[in-house]
Parts: structure tokens; C-alpha cells; sequence
């Protein structure tokens, strides 16, 4: 075992969350070093446009992600079943290089809503008591509001270059945006992207509906730009080739587009690359910890000792790592006692598949975020006196990509799969086809939980980590209830054949990919009874542990989770900046 | 150069990123890196076409599987069929690489009893290039014991109403194979060798992209961004170069 020179600050995983929080750290003059156990990953020299549009390659064979066979999870749908391990690509479309799922990711970039930040108090006050209890449901609120976080999603949207229309600049409501969303500061850095055929026809019909339709906010580039690092960026040439892609163009925001080149230069920067962290040391008093151990691409263990822990290893692994390394009491579903693994949750999604005689979209012109949405359904924008759930989805269509291998299977009822009725099929379909994806909330559940698994191990022999969920009535109701909102749409855009979805109509499971974005384990909270992090991210069982992923987010809404993934990593990071370096303990009172 | 020459130039390429591989083992990192050629292990991993057969050697297994293709993507006047785009080509090439090596999944036993209902999908230790192993002797076999003859030898019809009892879980080829799931192995497959770059061996002539207007690999549509429902009829680009 070596033991590495000390640093102020070591950070687990440099993907958005770890390289924001860098970003930040090394500018204040500490001295950081990241631990990520991917390889370098770049653009020039790993996903150019020689290399890039390649369907089967990046979105068929999914290579540039961290593959199952090293790092995957067991899933169940309740505590009475066996857990099995996730064997191919599921939901967790990891990343595989240093950058993270920020160097693959489709790039909408959106702000929660401020009803989510106060889940439950505003349910209560809306609805009573008994909608937030329903017995089945654990809503908790985050400890920080949506006006405490706006000016680190401001910070976030500049470094990150992000291209659309504000709706609501300081209260005053702006034609074309999104009406709905907490009011922002300014507007966005960078024009909307063009409005494409399939948004055009559903900007149309929603509109003629009395619905909002605007278009969402994407890290796809619309022009030319410079970045408040000082980096620049290329405009998004609409590939199509982006989703499960890196991006040839520097017009996708990723830690690598954004701010890789200056966070690299820094001299008190350093970066550890493929090596895994596999525990956070503890002190011996208990109350911090000592730093990270990893395993090297040899196998050699290190020990990396430092004054202050970020862990910002993705959702599934920064809640594992705590499992792991025993740090805060692992939650208990039949008590709810404990908080480590608490409050799992996913995304909840429904929608319809349609196809419109005679059109010409062009799917193969898109960009990974690219579509139009309706939030009329969405958070709280919408009384639920007399409905059966809470919440509600981002009800979009999409102008992504054409990819001839995946779009192959979007053909409509009744068609031939193969043969000479499947060519004719999708020679008749391929350009009429479009979608409306129902984005739905994810309420947290009592008996949705991680922890450790008790049969299967990773590469190091450790234990992966378990899910236990299943879709919550609410939300259940929820998805049937935009999916027949999203079949009226549809049927107002003139499609001929309508294909309905509904994820949540079945059980739960990790092996449909109906979203990427995981959520929870590690909550953050003002109770420390309900949460593993306080408001600042700060762990209430060690003051100089810092988490920050998606694991934080104490439920999902109706949205993507990396704008808010960003804001609260830099606010973290100032927190430890501003707050916590002058005068180490906890920054909150448990 | 013509098409033949720039695989076999590309395959050189990749076959030197294979063995000097790119994962430097010094792994700490100071300063932005200075060399910015395009790490060799992500340049694409070519078919070398009209090469020898890697994996499927055995001549019953390519015949069966050539007639299998064929009628999932029969050739008409909408274009060629799958052999003749080059599917099996594209097959052999992918079983003899990672894919057919199952390198992304994990294998780890026990395999549970209750996995596949779990997962609401079947899942496998064993690997694509294993399952095609068994599948295809068990669909020979199968086609032997009711019809006497080989499967590529059957009448058409006799082969798709075979292939559709796969589909429908109607006919199970024998109790090692889970032939619903063979067959949705070979349907995603045979869909991948006619609408993949060609580069990989399949979609000749780029003929699957031209039956639905696919433009390939292109990587800039600014200038069509306004011409909002009209058909643009773009030629397709394919990863190789052209002569
Ligand atoms: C296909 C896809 C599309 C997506 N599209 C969107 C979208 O449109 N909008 C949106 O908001 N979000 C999207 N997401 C989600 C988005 O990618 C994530 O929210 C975001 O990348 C999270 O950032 P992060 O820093 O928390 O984690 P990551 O970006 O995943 O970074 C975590 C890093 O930690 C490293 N790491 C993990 N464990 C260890 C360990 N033990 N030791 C050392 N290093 C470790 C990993 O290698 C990685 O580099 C998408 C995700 C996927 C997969
Ligand atoms: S669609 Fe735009 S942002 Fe996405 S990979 Fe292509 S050029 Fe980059």
C-alpha cells in the first residue's frame, strides 16, 4: 500500500459534479486532486467527427460507456424477493472515461421546479396532510430553496453555455419561453436552438390546445461562444449523432467542452485516472475522515490522504461508496430508521409513438436535447385537488436523431417486423414518425431503497449495490394520466397511428432503459434524521465528507437532473470556500 | 484507393490501436495532454470484407443463418437482400469481436431462477457467440427432425412460419436454447448489418440507408435546418472514405 502526498482536497469521480466543484476549489487556491477510474477521454482525441457518427458503435454497442461487466448493480422489486444482478446495459449508462456521463449525455439542461425544493410542506399546504401521507409516499423537502439555488443554476447555465428562451426573468413572463419555471435572473447565455418539423407540428397543436409549448433549454450549442472560464465553444452543426455520443464539434457542454482546459492547467490540480476508489477512510474519533484508498490500473492499492472529501462518483456510486466505507446509519425500510440508501427513486415515464401520413421530418437533423415541451402537467402547475397523484411530467417531442438501427423498431401497430412488409414498412414510416415522451416525477417511496448486496461482487470482490423499488401508485396514476393527455396531443398533430406507452403500468425494472436518471441514497436534508448531507452537502456524520450527485435529490421531478447535479455542486464548493476552510466543523446544527 | 484497400488500410490502423494500447499505465495527470491525435483503440474496428470467416466456419451454420437473414430481409425491388448487403459479413465480423466475446456483460454466476421474470427480459452468462453456436445447431436440428431437410433447404414459407413460431414462442427449437430470445438476437443483428456504416460489412452500397434516406455519416446540417419538411434527398456518407 503507498500513501500519496496530501492534498486540501480530493475529489472521487471527475464527471459534471467532481469537475464543477474543482473548478471552484482550485480557483480559491487549494490544492486538489481528482480520483476517476476512467481513462482520459477527449474530444480531438477520442470522438472527432472521423470517429463519431457511428450508431452501431456508440449507441448499439453503448462503448463509450463503463460496461456492466465492470460496474453494475442487483435490482429487486420488494424486500421479499432474491435481488439479481443487471447483466447488460439497463438504466445505468455509466460513464466511462474521466468526464463522466457528462461526455455522453443528450445535454437538456434544466432548473427543477421550486415546488420540488419544498415537496412537502407545499403539498401540505395545498392539498393536507394526507396527500403527503398517504402511508406509501416519504416526501421530505430539500432544506434550500429554489431562489437559494437560482444564482448557482445561473453559474452553471454560463459554464455550461446553455442555448434557449427564458419564460419568467425575475417574475415578468416572457412570450415563447416556459411560462411555468421559477424565475431566473437573466436569460439564458445562448439563443434557443431552430424549431425543427416534429416541433413545429407539435408547437402547433399544443397551442391550438390553450397548452404552453416552448422550447427546452439544451447544452447543444445554438452559436459560437466563450465561457466565463474563458473557454470557447462551436455551434451545434445538428448531427444527430449525440445521445450515447461524444461531440465532435465542442458544442455539447461536457467537463471536457467547458472546463477541463482550464481546470487541467491549474498547477494545484492533479488527476488520478483509471483508479477506483473503493472505500472513504474514517478517523479513528469517527467524526471525519482521513481520505480515500484506490485501486490502480496495476491493482495496487494507494491510500490518497486529504484535509476535506468530495464524493461526486455518480448517483450509484457515491451512495455506495458510503455504504462501503460504513459512514451514516444504512437505511431501514421496515422502520425508516437510517438514512444511507434512502428515498431511491427514478423517472416515470409515459407517452405515445405516432406516425403522421405524408410528413417529412427529417429526424435525421437533431440535437441530443432538441424538442419542444409543455410543463402544463408538470410539478404543481396544475390543481390536483381532484386527482388521484401528485406532481406531474415535462410532456415533450423530440428532435433528435434518426439512427436507421434503433429507429427500426418504430413502426406502427400491426406492421411486419421482418420480410418484405417490414422494408416497405419503414421505407413508408421512417420520416413520419415522431414521439411524445412523458418526462414524469418520481415520488419517493418508504420501501425504495439501496444497499448492499449480500451475493454478487465487483471486480474487487466488493459487494454492488442493490436496488429495491417499484413504481408508487401516485405515480402510476401520474403516467396514465399524462399518457391520455400525450394520446389527445397526438391525435390534435394529425397522426394516423398512435401508439400509446407506459413504463409504469408494469413493474419496475433496470433492465428497460426508460430513462438514465437515478436518484437518491444519499438525501440531503435540514433533518438529519431523514438526510445523510445538510443543506451545504455536508455529511452530518462527517464534517470534511461532501457528497454531491443525483443521490442528493431527495425525489425527482419532471425534469433531467444535471443542471440541478451543477448548481448544487457549486454551491457546495463555494460553501466550502466561503464557509467551512475558515473554520472546519459542521456548517449546520444537527 | 477503392473501397477494399481503405478497409484493409483502416483495419492496419486498428489492429496496431489494439496491440499498443492506449490506457497509458502512468496514470497521474498534470497539465492539459499536448498530443492530440486520436487515440487508436477508438478509430473503428472494420470488417475486412471477402476476408475468411473468423467465427461462423462451419458451412451448415453459415447456410442456415444466410436463410434466415434472407427472410427477415428478403431482397425485392426496394433493394438487396440481407446476404447480399452483407449482413452475414457484418455477423461473422461482430461475433469475432467484442460483442460476440459478450466483453460488456457481466457473468458472474448464480444465475437465479427468477432473473428473467425480474428483469421482465431474458438475460445470459453465455456469451452472443455461444448463444449463435447453439442456436443455430438446435434450429438445423429442429428443421431435420420435422421437415427431414436442412432449414436453409425449406421452402420460404416453410422458413418464415418456422421463424414466426420462434417469434411467438410457438416453436421452442430445445430446452438449452431460449429460442424466443435467438430469434430477437438475430432480428437485432440482422437490423444492425443492413443499417450500420458499412465499414463493419454490411448495408453494401449503403443500400439500407438509401431504402429509407438515411444521409450516414454526416456531421453538419446547418444549411438544411430551415427547409422544415422538404425532402432533401442528401446522398448517404459512409465512414469510408470514398475513391
Ligand atoms: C445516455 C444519457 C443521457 C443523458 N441525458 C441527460 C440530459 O439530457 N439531461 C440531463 O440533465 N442529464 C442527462 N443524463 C444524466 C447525466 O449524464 C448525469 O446526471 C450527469 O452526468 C451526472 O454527473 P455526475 O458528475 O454526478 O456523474 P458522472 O458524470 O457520471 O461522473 C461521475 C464520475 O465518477 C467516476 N467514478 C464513479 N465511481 C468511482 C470510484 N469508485 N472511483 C473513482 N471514480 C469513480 C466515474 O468514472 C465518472 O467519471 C443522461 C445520462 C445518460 C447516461
Ligand atoms: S447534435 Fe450538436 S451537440 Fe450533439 S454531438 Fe452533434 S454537434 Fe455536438
Amino acid at each position: 500500500m503507498a500513501t500519496n502526498q496530501k492534498a486540501d482536497v480530493v475529489i472521487v469521480g471527475l464527471g459534471w459534479a467532481g469537475s464543477l466543484m474543482a473548478e471552484e476549489l482550485t480557483r480559491a487556491g487549494l490544492n486538489v486532486v481528482a480520483i476517476d477510474r476512467g481513462p482520459w477521454m477527449d474530444t480531438s482525441t477520442h470522438t472527432p467527427p472521423a470517429v463519431d457518427p457511428d450508431e452501431l458503435r456508440w449507441a448499439i454497442r453503448k462503448e463509450l460507456f463503463s460496461p456492466p461487466k465492470d460496474n453494475t448493480l442487483t435490482f429487486r422489486n420488494t424486500t421479499d424477493q432474491v435481488a439479481v444482478p443487471q447483466r447488460d446495459f439497463g438504466i445505468f449508462e455509466l460513464g466511462g472515461g474521466v468526464g463522466g456521463a457528462g461526455f455522453h449525455w443528450a445535454g437538456m439542461a434544466w432548473r427543477f421546479d421550486p415546488y420540488d425544493f419544498e415537496i412537502r410542506s407545499r403539498t401540505i399546504e395545498r392539498y393536507g396532510i394526507e396527500r403527503a401521507d398517504d402511508g406509501e409516499l416519504q416526501l421530505q423537502d430539500w432544506g434550500i430553496t429554489y431562489d437559494e439555488l437560482e444564482p448557482f443554476y445561473d453559474r452553471f447555465e454560463r459554464i455550461a453555455g446553455i442555448s434557449g428562451k427564458a419564460g419568467n426573468i425575475q417574475g415578468k413572463i416572457n412570450a415563447g419561453g416556459n411560462p411555468f419555471e421559477g424565475p431566473r435572473s437573466r436569460e439564458y447565455p445562448t439563443p434557443a436552438l431552430k424549431t425543427l418539423r416534429s416541433m413545429e407540428v407539435f408547437n402547433d397543436a399544443t397551442t391550438r390546445m390553450g397548452y404552453h409549448p416552448f422550447t427546452i433549454p439544451v447544452a447543444n450549442l445554438s452559436q459560437p461562444y466563450v465561457n466565463p472560464l474563458g473557454v470557447s465553444m462551436g455551434a451545434c452543426s445538428y448531427c444527430g449523432f449525440c445521445l450515447g455520443f461524444g461531440c465532435g464539434n465542442y458544442s455539447k457542454s461536457s467537463p471536457q467542452a467547458c472546463i477541463f482546459p482550464v481546470l487541467m492547467r491549474r498547477k494545484n490540480f492533479r488527476l488520478l485516472t483509471e483508479s477506483c476508489v473503493i472505500r472513504v477512510n474514517k478517523a479513528e474519533d469517527g467524526e471525519t475522515v482521513t481520505g480515500v484508498t484506490y485501486v490502480d490500473a496495476q491493482g495496487q492499492e494507494h491510500v490518497q490522504e486529504a484535509d476535506i472529501v468530495c464524493v461526486t462518483a455518480f448517483q450509484v456510486d457515491s451512495t455506495r461508496l458510503l455504504l462501503l466505507s460504513e459512514i451514516g446509519q444504512p437505511y431501514d425500510p421496515r422502520t425508516q430508521e437510517g438514512s444511507v440508501g434512502r428515498n431511491f427513486t427514478f423517472q416515470t415515464v409515459s407517452g405515445v409513438d405516432m406516425w403522421i401520413e405524408g410528413e417529412q421530418m427529417n429526424p435525421f437533423i437533431g440535437a441530443g436535447g432538441l424538442g419542444s415541451q409543455i410543463d402544463d402537467y408538470n410539478a404543481d402547475n396544475f390543481d390536483h385537488s381532484d386527482l388521484d397523484f401528485l406532481h406531474g411530467a415535462g410532456m415533450l417531442t423530440l428532435a433528435r436523431d434518426g439512427l436507421p438501427i434503433s429507429k427500426a423498431g418504430k413502426l406502427p401497430e400491426g406492421t411486419p417486423r421482418w420480410g418484405a412488409g417490414f422494408k416497405q414498412a419503414y421505407k413508408d414510416h421512417y420520416q413520419t414518425y415522431t414521439t411524445i415522451f412523458n418526462q414524469g416525477s418520481s415520488m419517493p417511496i418508504k420501501q425504495g431503497y439501496l444497499d448492499l448486496d449480500p451475493t454478487y461482487t465487483d471486480k474487487f470482490g466488493q459487494p454492488l449495490l442493490r436496488v429495491t423499488y417499484d413504481y408508487s401508485q401516485s405515480d402510476r396514476n401520474m403516467a396514465k394520466f399524462t399518457m391520455d393527455r400525450a394520446v389527445e396531443i397526438a391525435q390534435e398533430m394529425g397522426a394516423q397511428h398512435i401508439t400509446p406507452f407506459n413504463f409504469a403500468d408494469k413493474p419496475f425494472t433496470t433492465a428497460v432503459i426508460a430513462s438514465d436518471h437515478v436518484i437518491g441514497g444519499t438525501p440531503m436534508g435540514a433533518d438529519s434524521r431523514t438526510s445523510v448531507v445538510n443543506p451545504w452537502l455536508q455529511s452530518w456524520d462527517c464534517h470534511n465528507l461532501f457528497v454531491c450527485s443525483a443521490s442528493v435529490f431527495p425525489m425527482n421531478s419532471g425534469y433531467n437532473p444535471t443542471g440541478t447535479v451543477g448548481a448544487l455542486a457549486i454551491r457546495a464548493a463555494q460553501a466550502i470556500v466561503e464557509k467551512y476552510v475558515p473554520n472546519p466543523g459542521p456548517l449546520v446544527e444537527a | 484507393m477503392n473501397r477494399r484497400e481503405a478497409l484493409k488500410s483502416l483495419s492496419a490502423l486498428a489492429a496496431v490501436g489494439a496491440a499498443a494500447t492506449t490506457r497509458a499505465s502512468a496514470t497521474e495527470m498534470t497539465g492539459y495532454p499536448t498530443d492530440m491525435t486520436v487515440a487508436k483503440d477508438m478509430l473503428p474496428r472494420p470488417a475486412i470484407a471477402g476476408g475468411a470467416r473468423q467465427v461462423l466456419t462451419d458451412d451448415t451454420a453459415e447456410r442456415t443463418i444466410s436463410a434466415v437473414f434472407d427472410r427477415l430481409i428478403p431482397g425485392d425491388e426496394l433493394g438487396p437482400s440481407a446476404t447480399e448487403a452483407g449482413c452475414v459479413d457484418f455477423l461473422d465480423a461482430q461475433l469475432a469481436d467484442r460483442f460476440g466475446a459478450g466483453a460488456s456483460l457481466y457473468r458472474e454466476g448464480p444465475k437465479r431462477a427468477n432473473e428473467d421474470d425480474l428483469m421482465q427480459t431474458p438475460q445470459f452468462i453465455a456469451t452472443p457467440r455461444e448463444r449463435y453456436a447453439t442456436g443455430l445447431r438446435a434450429l438445423e436440428a429442429y428443421a431435420q427432425a420435422r421437415d427431414g431437410a436442412s432449414f436453409a433447404d425449406l421452402q420460404p414459407n416453410r422458413q418464415d412460419e418456422i421463424l414466426r413460431g420462434m417469434e411467438d414462442g410457438s416453436v421452442q427449437l430445445d430446452d438449452a436454447v431460449n429460442t424466443k430470445a435467438f430469434f430477437e438476437l438475430m432480428l437485432q443483428n440482422v437490423r444492425e448489418g443492413y443499417f450500420s456504416d458499412p465499414i463493419y460489412g454490411g448495408n453494401r452500397d449503403m443500400a439500407g440507408w438509401k431504402l429509407i434516406g438515411f444521409p450516414g455519416a454526416r456531421y453538419d446540417f446547418r444549411l438544411y435546418t430551415d427547409r422544415l419538411g422538404e425532402a432533401l434527398d442528401l446522398e448517404p456518407v459512409s465512414l469510408i472514405p470514398r475513391d
